[in-house]
C-alpha cells in the first residue's frame, strides 16, 4: 500500500473496519487465515488496529509489517520517538506500553490492539514538562538529543520498576526492596545507548527525580 | 520484511492446529527475536499466529510444591516473582543478566527458550550457513569463531545456544509442557529440549512442527546458594562468552551448568559430582573432548575461572 502523508487518510470510521478515505485505503483488508483457510494471501496484507497513544484513541489501517515505531512516527507523526538501530540494540525507540517500557522497533503495531501507549510527547511538552524532562535539562543529560526521548521514557519506567521491586543484575539482595543507587540506575539503563556519552548526567538526573544521592540514600 | 498475514489464536490447541496446518506459519510471542530475524529475512514466515491471548501468562503453584510458569509470562515478571526470587534465585539472576530492561518486559518464557543463535555468519545472509540454509556449509568453521561453541558442536555447525534463562532452568531440572495440533499434551525434560544437532543444525529443539509450549514447570525448591555468573565483552547488555549457573549446597555439593559454550545449556552430571574437589576437576570432566579453535580456546580456562569464582562466592 502507498504511505499516506496525512494520517487522516488512514482513519477508519466504522467499527466493522470498512475503510473510507483516499486512494491509500484501497488496499486489501486482512483475511484472517484461521477458519480452515488455504494458503496465505500473496502480497502485502493490511489490518485494522486500535490503541490509545498519549490518551487519544487511534484507529489505523496498516500493513501487517508495520512496527509500533513506524506506526507512531510515519502514520501518527509522533516523531519524538527515534529510530536508531531498528533491532532492539540501542533503546532510542523506547516507549511505555501499559506502564512498561519496551523497544517499539521490535513490536508489530498489530500486537498492540487495545493497548495504552505513552511516548515522549505524552510525558510532557515544552510548556508542561515531566519532572524527568526537567531533570535532564537541569543535569545536562544530553548533547545531540537523539537518544534522549528513549532515555527519558526508559528513566521514568526504571524508577517505577525499582518501586515495584523488580531486581536487576547488580541487586545484591534479591528478596529485599530495590534501591535506586547509582550502580542500579546505570545497570537498568544499559538498554539505552548514548553516542554522546551523557550517561553520568542521565544517572544524576534520575537520582534527582528519585530524591536520592549516589548511594541511593534519601537526599 | 516479507509480507505475512497475522491472526490471534484463542486457545492453545487452535494455535497449534493453525501452525501445523499452514506451511510457513509461525507463533509470535514477544517478537523480540522473531521480528529481528524477519527484518533480516533470516526468518520469512507467511503467517504469524500471535499467542498473547491464550491465557498462558500466570505463574501458579504446582501440586508437587514447585511452580508452573505460563509460556507467555514475561522475563521481567518471572524474574521479579517473589517465589522465584526466594526459592529459585539462580533463575532470577540468569534472566536479569540477559538483554535489557525493555527487552525483558516484552520477551516471554517460551520465546526466550526458543531464541536462535547469535553466530555472526547466521546473521549474514551472504555467508554459507547450514543452520540458515541446510547443506550450504558453515562459514564459521575456520572463520571468526571467538563467540562460538567449544563442546557438543558438530562438523556441520559450531554455534551456541546463546540464552541465559535456559542455563538456570537446566540446573533446576525444569520441564517444558506442550500441546500439539491434535490437542495432545506432553512434557519434555529441559535436558532433552535443546538438541545436540549433529548434521541437522537447523533442527534445534525437540518440538515437532506446530507444537506449542504452554508452560515451563519447576520442581519443588532444592535450597542451596543460587548463583549465576556471566562473563561478556561489556558489563551489561551483551551475550555471554561463558556463563555459569549453579546451586551449591552447604556441604559443597551441588549442580552446575555452563552457557555460551555449546548448542545447549551444558550440564554434565558426572562432572558436577566433582564440585567438592573444585573448579578444575569439574571443568576437566565437563569439557572432556572439547573441540576448540585458536580463537575460542580461551573459553575452557575461562569456564574454570568463572566456576572457581562461583564456588568462592558460595562459601562467602
Ligand atoms: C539486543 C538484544 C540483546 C539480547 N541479549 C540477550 C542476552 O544477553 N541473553 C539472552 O538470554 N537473551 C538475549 N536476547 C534475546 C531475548 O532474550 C529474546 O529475544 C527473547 O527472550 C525472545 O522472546 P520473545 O517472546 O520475544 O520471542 P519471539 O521473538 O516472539 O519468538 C521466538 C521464537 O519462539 C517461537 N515461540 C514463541 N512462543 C512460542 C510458544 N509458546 N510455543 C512455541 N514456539 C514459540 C517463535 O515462533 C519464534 O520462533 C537479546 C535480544 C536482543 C534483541
Ligand atoms: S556455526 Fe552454525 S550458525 Fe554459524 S555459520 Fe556455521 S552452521 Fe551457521
Ligand atoms: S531503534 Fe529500537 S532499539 Fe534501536
Ligand atoms: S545525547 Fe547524543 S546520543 Fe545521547
Amino acid at each position: 500500500m502507498s504511505e499516506p502523508n496525512d494520517v487522516r487518510d488512514d482513519v477508519i470510521v466504522s467499527r466493522r473496519g470498512i475503510l473510507v478515505g483516499g486512494a491509500a485505503s484501497a488496499a486489501v483488508s486482512a483475511i484472517p487465515a484461521s477458519a480452515g483457510a488455504a494458503a496465505p494471501q500473496p502480497g502485502p496484507a493490511t489490518m485494522t488496529v486500535s490503541f490509545s497513544v498519549n490518551g487519544r484513541k487511534q484507529d489505523l489501517v496498516l500493513d501487517t509489517r508495520t512496527t509500533l515505531l513506524d506506526a507512531l512516527r510515519e502514520h501518527l507523526h509522533l516523531t519524538g520517538t527515534k529510530k536508531g538501530c531498528d533491532h532492539g540494540q540501542c533503546g532510542a525507540c523506547t516507549v511505555i506500553v501499559d506502564g512498561k517500557r519496551i523497544n517499539s522497533c521490535l513490536s508489530l503495531a498489530v500486537q498492540h490492539q487495545g493497548d495504552a501507549i505513552t511516548t515522549i510527547e505524552g510525558l510532557g511538552m515544552p510548556d508542561d514538562l515531566h519532572p524527568m524532562q526537567q531533570a535532564f535539562i537541569r543535569h545536562d543529560g544530553f548533547q545531540c538529543g537523539y537518544c534522549t526521548p528513549g532515555q527519558i521514557c526508559s528513566a521514568v519506567a526504571v524508577l517505577d520498576e525499582i518501586k515495584a521491586g523488580v531486581p536487576s543484575h547488580v541487586s545484591e539482595n534479591l528478596t529485599g526492596p530495590m534501591r535506586p543507587t547509582n550502580m542500579e540506575l546505570r545497570e537498568r539503563m544499559s538498554g539505552n545507548i548514548c553516542r554522546c556519552g551523557a550517561y553520568s548526567n542521565i544517572a544524576e538526573a534520575m537520582a534527582d527525580v528519585a530524591g536520592v544521592d549516589a548511594a541511593g540514600e534519601r537526599a | 520484511m516479507k509480507a505475512f498475514t497475522y491472526e490471534r489464536a484463542k486457545t492453545p490447541a487452535e494455535a497449534a492446529a493453525i501452525v501445523a496446518r499452514m506451511p510457513g506459519a509461525k507463533f509470535l510471542a514477544g517478537g523480540t527475536n522473531l521480528l529481528d530475524l524477519m527484518k533480516l529475512q533470516i526468518e520469512a514466515p507467511s503467517h504469524l499466529v500471535d499467542v498473547q491471548d491464550l491465557g498462558l501468562d500466570r505463574i501458579e503453584k504446582a501440586p508437587d510444591g514447585g511452580l508452573r510458569i505460563g509460556a507467555l509470562v514475561t522475563n521481567t515478571t518471572l524474574a521479579a516473582d517473589e517465589r522465584v526470587r526466594r526459592d529459585y534465585g539462580v533463575l532470577t539472576r540468569a534472566i536479569v543478566a540477559g538483554a535489557s530492561g525493555q527487552l525483558r518486559n516484552k520477551a516471554t518464557t517460551a520465546g526466550n527458550l526458543l531464541q536462535r543463535t547469535r553466530c555472526p555468519y547466521f546473521y549474514d545472509t551472504n555467508q554459507a550457513c547450514n543452520k540458515r540454509r541446510p547443506g550450504s556449509g558453515c562459514a564459521a568453521i575456520g572463520g571468526y569463531s571467538r563467540q562460538l561453541g567449544v563442546i557438543g558442536v558438530s562438523k556441520s555447525c559450531i554455534a551456541t545456544y546463546p540464552g541465559d534463562m535456559a542455563v538456570a532452568l537446566r540446573v533446576l531440572d525444569a520441564r517444558v509442557e506442550t500441546v500439539n495440533a491434535q490437542g495432545a499434551t506432553r512434557t519434555i525434560p529441559i535436558a532433552e529440549f535443546h538438541r545436540l544437532w549433529g548434521d541437522t543444525p537447523h533442527i534445534e529443539t525437540a518440538l515437532a512442527p506446530g507444537e506449542l509450549i504452554t508452560a515451563v514447570s519447576l520442581p519443588a525448591p532444592i535450597g542451596g546458594r543460587h548463583l549465576y555468573q556471566k562473563v561478556r565483552d561489556r558489563a551489561s547488555y551483551a551475550f555471554a562468552l561463558v556463563s555459569v549457573a549453579a546451586v551449591i549446597q552447604p556441604d559443597g555439593s551441588g549442580r552446575v551448568a555452563f552457557g555460551g559454550v555449546a548448542p545447549r545449556p551444558w550440564r554434565v552430571e558426572a562432572a558436577e559430582a566433582l564440585l567438592p574437589q573444585g573448579a578444575r576437576a569439574v571443568v576437566t570432566r565437563a569439557f572432556a573432548g572439547a573441540t576448540t579453535s585458536s580463537e575460542n580456546a580461551f573459553k575452557v580456562p575461562l569456564a574454570e575461572r568463572t566456576l572457581a569464582s562461583v564456588i568462592a562466592q558460595a562459601k562467602g
